[in-house]
């Protein structure tokens, strides 16, 4: 059963390869149209060691970013989710904040902190990928329902007992659904950055420079890593899922 | 006997968009020591209110709650509540549901012992074997049985339960009533039960209050004669029609559908 778990994704990412490689094969494209995957082998033996640099930097920037979209996500969340001012106040400015294209904030953080790569990389991680936990959170504590205050304030438990013990916990689901597309959309923020800054690094840097040497096979080399990353950085979410908020999964019956 | 809960011309309202909204208006309860009062009412009239003010969750517009002698100014640990919503937590087993109480009331209890004394508790309304249950795996019943577990667990003076079993099936309702008696006999509590069902208050309580409509005051009170061991044959004598009769004319009226 375990063995069969981990072995029908396998199956299926080869059977997907196989299609692009005959894809590529039988239209006869030329590799600057569609790389086949076989093209893309050649790019990583010869850069190997540029993909572990540059996927490091990636990695480690787009993790940055999350951590600070957590913090201050479940801190905007808690502010709104326990004062009805607040929400009535921030709401708004986050809802027309998140709506502003990330593409067009690329450029202004890129000058803002120019010189600071690092710094502008993360920013933009962490801006793309807070507004879904900061909604997740002040969702689910909104929506407590006020029997579940009330059994432990019946007790005379303090506001962050009952945070601690009943809020946060019942909030986790939520949280770690909001996570899941946080991931995604910070992943998005770093490579944004990382292909519009000059002098950028990071798979995002790496998969311009195969822009402006018209290496296509390295372009798609990159890409294929990028969503190796991604896939990496979803799947330990869904681990802590299973640790945090395991108990909300109700096995179908 | 003592009043252990004794509310006194208690009047309250609430702040909406559309002004005031009186709720209560002029109550009047008297529980004595290990009494155990109904509280039945038109729906919206303020029972549910009332239970708040009891518990000290909010503090009356006018009027004065009193427990034991003492006048409620804000929360106490001596009481526990159970809803219709059993509102058990998802992430504890069903013995961690019964013990949290334990975890925010000071207890000299070491945690063999809070757990122990959830067990006996949860052996009590036969849900031995369930411990380590999530509350997911139970039954409504079951769910209910383990909340007034824990409304039980800190061995509180009162126990407020604001329509426990209005949401359960006819027959579950029945045994979660012997259910109660039975446990009132091993953990003695004064009781206020807000209920829907005229039987479960004759059933259960030894005096029912019948609310008039909001704002609520206090319409009537009826004292149940004590007959000793209540069994379910007792809803069916002519003593018990009598008493549901008259109830049953009170709230219509409370409902304003008769005349006084
Ligand atoms: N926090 C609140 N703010 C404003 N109005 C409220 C609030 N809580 C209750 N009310 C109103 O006060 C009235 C009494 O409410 P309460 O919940 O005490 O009634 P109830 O007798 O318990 O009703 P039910 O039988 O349906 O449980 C209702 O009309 C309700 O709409
Ligand atoms: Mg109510």
């Amino acid at each position: 059963m375990r063995l069969k778990a981990i072995l029908t994704p396998i199956v299926a990412v080869l059977v997907f390869l196989s299609l692009w490689e005959a894809l590529v094969w039988i239209m006869g494209w030329p590799n600057y149209k569609m790389a086949s995957p076989s093209d893309l082998v050649p790019a990583y033996i010869r850069y190997w060691n540029l993909f572990l640099v540059m996927g490091w930097q990636t990695l480690w920037r787009t993790v940055a970013g999350l951590l600070l979209a957590i913090v201050v996500g479940t801190a905007l969340g808690m502010v709104m989710g326990f004062s009805r001012t607040m929400r009535d106040a921030l709401y708004p400015l986050l809802v027309g904040f998140n709506a502003i294209p990330k593409a067009t904030v690329v450029p202004i953080i890129a000058l803002m902190f120019v010189g600071y790569h690092d710094v502008n990389t993360v920013l933009i991680a962490f801006m793309i990928s807070f507004f879904p936990i900061a909604v997740s959170i002040s969702i689910g504590l909104s929506t407590l329902e006020p029997e579940y205050r009330d059994i432990l304030r019946s007790l005379g438990a303090s506001q962050s007992t009952i945070f601690w013990k009943i809020a946060l916990p019942k909030t986790l689901p939520e949280f770690f659904g909001a996570l899941k597309v946080a991931v995604t959309l910070a992943f998005i923020g770093t490579n944004l950055m990382e292909i519009v800054s000059p002098h950028g690094r990071g798979l995002g840097a790496l998969f311009d420079s195969g822009k402006t040497n018209a290496d296509y096979p390295l372009m798609f080399a990159v890409l294929i890593a990028l969503a190796f990353l991604g896939i990496v950085l979803y799947y330990v979410v869904v681990a802590l899922e299973k640790v945090f908020a395991g108990w909300a999964e109700r096995t179908p019956t | 006997m003592t009043n252990l809960i004794e509310i006194r011309d208690v009047r309250h309202s609430y702040q909406t968009q559309s002004g005031p909204l009186p709720v209560l208006d002029g109550l009047n309860v008297t529980v004595p020591t290990g009494g155990f009062c109904a509280v039945v009412g038109p729906s919206g009239c303020g029972k549910s209110t009332l239970t708040r003010l009891i518990a000290g969750l909010m503090k009356p517009d006018q009027g004065e709650v009193w427990l034991h002698g003492e006048r409620v100014t804000g929360p106490r640990n001596t009481v526990g509540m159970a809803f219709q919503n059993p509102v058990l937590l998802e992430w504890r087993t069903i013995l961690q549901n019964v013990v949290l109480p334990l975890e925010i009331v000071p207890t000299k209890l070491s945690r063999k012992q809070q757990e122990d004394r959830a067990r006996y508790l949860l052996a009590l309304v036969g849900l031995s074997g369930f411990e380590d249950k999530r509350p997911s795996e139970l039954s409504g019943g079951m769910r209910q049985r383990a909340s007034l577990c824990r409304a039980l667990v800190h061995q509180p003076e009162v126990l407020i339960l604001d329509e426990p079993f209005g949401a359960l099936d006819a027959f579950t309702r029945e045994d979660l009533w012997q259910t109660m008696h039975r446990v009132k006999e091993k953990e003695p509590f004064t009781g206020v039960l807000i209920t829907h069902d005229l039987r479960e208050s004759i059933f259960l309580a030894d005096q029912v209050i019948v609310l008039s409509g909001r704002p609520a005051r206090t319409q009537f009170v009826l004292d149940v004669p004590d007959t000793g061991p209540r069994d379910l044959d007792h809803l069916y004598t002519a003593q018990a029609a009598e008493m549901l009769h008259v109830l049953r004319h009170q709230i219509e009226i409370a409902q304003g559908r008769a005349a006084a």
